[in-house]
């Protein structure tokens, strides 16, 4: 690559970085207030990152401001959740050829700038998928009780069946390779996708590691978890990896 | 004779509970859905064992005999879970109209954007 770099960021002067096509796939429900930030601050970070907006059914005109910042936007015709709209992503990401897709949170969570250290894992070829986690040795991230106590139950069971030390089960901060992509445009689940995804991403048979990052707290909009959901997630995520264990899955095919 | 009333029971219930599971596990039902059924197996199974709370519970609502407390129950559930389809399939059908104006406005964008006046 030849830029003619001056005040580019480290991304754009990465050598593992040329002709690797690589998109931003940045899931929103409701988030007109950050979706415009958000896009400007990928922009910043790596001009050559494409993105594309998944507004999974906004009433607020999230799609309108994300379509006006110059991205692609792929509009669902209501909500389906964020488990089928990251996987319309990964399908986008697998129909226009990506080699490296990261998902992104439409609300601003995930500091473009951590990208760098998200995906080095992958350039570096040591693993399919990378998981921006905010416990493993990172600035110190203390969630409200209830919900500490839930990530690490699910870490603890996670950890016990990859037979890998994961901490963040819910993090949504995350970046695969080809592989990747091919797999969870295939399979996903359909809803709080993180935690069964870790599990599906071992079972078949593609590596995943977990670098600390720093994560910020909700630019705007307010998290949408009510008690109600709260229950229902711990639940359905507890059922879906028991009855997990005992479904065949198939190595997933080259190509 | 109640026991055997309580041992049909339970088999029941455990047979209910394996068909779910197998279900799921063939991902022909969605977790999001077996909650309910999973509840309802579990519950009569529960009290298909647990024969004093089953007693308890249908002295307290006035049941003479306790084994129809029981079957009371699962239909009470079975109406839970038949309204909460009613509202499922209300979703449904609410998805499937937008779906249907979707892809016609995208059909009729595509024959303009093609210039073809043919219209198939």
């Amino acid at each position: 690559m030849t830029e003619p770099v001056t005040t580019a960021p480290r991304e754009a002067s990465d050598p593992r970085l040329a002709g690797l096509r690589r998109l931003a796939i940045v899931p929103a429900y409701n988030e007109a207030e950050a979706i415009a930030s958000v896009i400007s601050e990928l922009r910043a970070f790596d001009p050559e990152l494409e993105i594309v907006v998944i507004d999974d059914g906004s009433m607020d005109g999230t799609a309108g401001r994300a379509a006006k910042a110059g991205v692609d936007v792929v509009r669902l015709p209501f909500n389906i959740g964020i488990g089928g709209a990251m996987q319309t992503g990964y399908q986008y990401a697998r129909d226009h050829g990506f080699d490296l897709a990261i998902q992104v949170d439409g609300d601003g969570q995930h500091d473009p700038q951590e990208i760098t250290t998200l995906i080095e894992p992958i350039l570096e070829g040591e693993a399919d998928m990378s998981v921006g986690t905010r416990f493993a040795g990172g600035p110190r991230y203390r969630p409200p009780f209830a919900r500490r106590v839930g990530i690490q139950l699910f870490a603890r069971f996670v950890s016990l069946i990859v037979r890998q030390r994961v901490t963040d089960t819910t993090s949504g901060f995350r970046a695969v390779n080809r592989r990747g992509i091919a797999l969870f445009a295939a399979d996903y689940p359909h809803d709080y996708p993180e935690v069964e995804t870790t599990v599906l991403v071992h079972r078949h048979k593609l590596r995943m590691v977990e670098v600390p990052v720093a994560m910020r707290t909700r630019s705007a909009g307010r998290s949408s978890i009510t008690l109600f959901q709260s229950i229902y997630y711990m639940i359905k995520v507890s059922l879906a990896l028991f009855v997990g264990l005992f479904r065949r899955h198939s190595t997933l095919e080259e190509g | 004779m109640t026991v055997r009333v309580s041992i049909f029971a339970a088999i029941a219930a455990l047979i209910l509970l394996a068909v779910i599971f197998e279900l799921i596990r063939s991902r022909r039902l969605h977790e999001r859905y077996a909650i309910l059924w999973l509840i309802t197996g579990g519950v009569i199974l529960v009290l298909a064992v647990w024969r004093d709370a089953l007693g308890k519970l249908s002295h307290t609502v006035g049941i003479a005999y306790p084994p129809s407390a029981l079957f009371v129950l699962a239909s009470l559930f079975i109406l839970v879970v038949l309204l909460h389809y009613s509202t499922v399939i209300s979703k449904l059908a609410d998805q499937n109209r937008i779906l249907a104006q979707r892809l016609s406005l995208l059909e009729n964008d595509l024959r303009e954007a093609r210039g073809g006046t043919d219209g198939r």
